[in-house]
């Protein structure tokens, strides 16, 4: 196996309750309990954050950059979401967020999506062009393309290889500022994001070796620095020259569903979202019962990336502002508006991903064929015998991981509360043996015998 | 491992569950995504045969250390003439089934595409036998 995935998502142990909820949204099942405690295996982990929303006691949080570290650079540069404006109340302008961020210290600020222009000429082309496998499926989300490899991984060759919008407007950030003067190493640029996965992303980029990216921000951490600095209103509001640069429509419109399919002109495209919906369709896709479908946008989060686990405000009103937005601007921006516009030669030559996307199934059950195809059969049996009630009372989020976990002899078989039962009546399974199992689960606290004291029993 | 499924002749709903398992099967034990893949296609061609022209089918899947050996046995009309049915294009799928967006031809040499070794036996008014073998590694 490569080396481990990076993952942003934390849980902070001593908030921790043992509840089992992270366990049973997961989409690719990387989490059980033992001990009182979540255990994440890091190679099934996509970042999708299904857990963060899941747990009701604020456990998991999202790990990022030292913000101080922004001023170790003579060029702090913002690279944010267009949605970052949508998380604020209309009554805030957009000059003022701007003038709180320069106020923050950047000396910059672009949004990402800057560059979909860029990609807006280039995307058809490549559908059309042979280059990648039907359906093509967008790079965009990379708790997706993290999906695909460890769940998917006959369609990894089906990866638009192509960098999306964050990666395009940040290499040419980087490029006009050395043009303009700066040297190199002054400039940091800082991504504001919205999820976890573009942290992982960014953190260990999927088939790169580096990315120009010096450090990512939590978007709700910098939402509530700058409504502080609006609300105490410590900021000097720039002239009414300092503005966001003007987008075209279809930039506004990328960040949400359907945004990378609208700029198809033919074919048969497809967007989806919602991590579950993701995984259900590619799983028909995978079993060649959907055939014939040129493009697929598909993100993770319900209502893309407003929908995102960093974002501050609720993603209907987000993706309601944004279409506001969008309404206010032209079709079409020229370079005047867009100085990335001048800079299609040197984007088209950053713009390929130099490796591929490797396929880490996380369904093997061993490196060997035949061990595996025993262990399988094993697996097999085991399940066979257990309920079926996918209770995760034994920790693990269903029947079945508890028959892969016993056959790779990291859990036992009498875990399973049914099971038990039926010990204890065969007299295989004293009380406290039973109990014993259920502390080592569960942990001390939720199975204290003082427990029935306190419910008067 | 040796495991049978069985298919009715007409349920479209369900046409492609076997080929799903399979599936599952191959990603657990570790095969290619490239063998999964060509094993799945040519699975779910056969399968969707059955289902579109055969009375009634079974499918026997049989995993080795080496490779996966798959037999479909159907009783159905049969196939009057294989060297014409092995030709791109060629189709005996009734019009009610075209409609449904099946039976537009090249499902034999599909299956032949993605098999390594395939044999197809045939008897009309009796039924069809389509044997292939997928190695896991290059031979």
């Amino acid at each position: 196996m490569a080396e481990d995935f990076h993952h942003a998502l934390k849980f902070k142990y001593d908030l921790c309750i043992g509840c089992s909820h992270c366990t049973g949204v997961c989409p690719t099942n990387a989490i059980h309990v033992e001990d009182g405690r979540p255990v994440l295996d890091p190679n099934r982990c996509v970042d999708c954050g299904r857990c963060y929303v899941a747990c009701p006691v604020n456990a998991i949080y999202i790990e990022q950059d030292d913000f101080q570290t922004v001023y170790d650079y003579k060029f702090p540069v913002l690279l944010v979401p267009s949605i970052f404006l949508a998380q604020f109340e209309e009554k805030i302008k957009e000059r003022t967020i701007l003038s709180a961020l320069f106020h923050i210290g950047f000396k910059h600020v672009y949004e990402v999506e800057k560059s979909v222009d860029f990609i807006k000429s280039k995307i058809q082309q490549d559908v059309d062009s042979g280059q990648f496998a039907k359906p093509v499926i967008s790079s965009f989300c990379p708790a997706v393309v993290r999906l695909i490899q460890v769940k998917f991984p006959i369609l990894t060759d089906n990866i638009y290889l192509k960098k999306p919008p964050l990666d395009m407007t940040a290499a040419y950030i980087r490029k006009s500022l050395m043009d303009s003067g700066v040297d190199e190493q002054d400039i940091g640029i800082f991504y504001v994001t919205p999820c976890a996965a573009k942290i992982a992303a960014i953190k260990s980029p999927v088939g790169e070796e580096e990315s120009v990216v010096k450090g990512v921000i939590n978007m709700n951490y910098l939402y509530s620095k700058v409504l502080r600095v609006i609300k105490t209103g410590e900021y000097k509001v720039c002239d009414d020259s300092v503005r966001f640069h003007r987008l075209s429509k279809a930039s506004i419109t990328y960040p949400l569903t359907g945004g990378e399919t609208k700029m198809l002109k033919h074919g048969r495209n497809l967007a989806i979202d919602d991590i579950h919906n993701v995984s259900e369709f590619l799983e028909k896709v995978e079993d060649e019962d959907i055939q014939d479908i040129d493009f697929l946008e598909l993100r993770a989060c319900d209502g893309s990336c407003c929908g995102g686990i960093l974002t501050a405000e609720n993603r209907f009103l987000m993706i309601e502002r944004q279409r506001k937005r969008m309404q206010k601007c032209s079709d079409e921006v020229d370079s005047e508006d867009n100085d990335l516009l001048n800079y299609f030669d040197y984007l088209e030559d950053k713009r390929s991903v130099i490796g591929t996307v490797e396929p880490r199934s996380m369904d093997k059950m061993d490196e060997n064929v035949s061990v595996a195809m025993q262990k399988m059969k094993h697996s097999f049996e085991i399940n066979q015998n257990l309920p079926q009630v996918d209770c995760h009372l034994c920790g693990y989020p269903s029947c079945k991981s508890l028959a892969d976990a016993v056959v790779n002899n990291k859990a036992e078989i009498n875990q399973c509360i049914f099971v038990q039962r039926a010990m204890e009546q065969c007299d295989l399974l004293t009380q406290q043996e039973a109990h014993k199992i259920a502390t080592k689960i569960w942990g001390t606290k939720k199975t204290d015998p003082s427990l029935a004291k306190k419910f008067n029993l | 491992m040796d495991f049978t499924y069985h298919v009715e002749g007409g349920d479209f709903t369900n046409a492609g569950s076997t080929s799903s398992q399979v599936k599952r099967m191959l990603k657990k034990i570790g095969v290619s995504p490239e063998i999964v893949k060509k094993t799945v296609v040519a699975l779910y061609e056969a399968e969707v045969n059955i289902v579109a022209h055969a009375y009634r089918g079974d499918i026997f899947v049989s995993l080795e250390d080496d490779r996966v050996t798959i037999v479909l046995s159907d009783e159905g009309p049969g196939i009057p003439d294989i060297d014409r049915a092995m030709q791109k294009g060629y189709s005996t799928a009734s019009p009610k089934v075209r409609e449904m967006g099946f039976g537009a031809g090249m499902g034999l040499p599909n299956i032949k595409n993605n098999s390594d070794i395939l044999n197809i036996k045939s008897e009309v008014g009796k039924g069809t036998t389509i044997e292939f073998t997928n190695f896991f590694f290059a031979q």
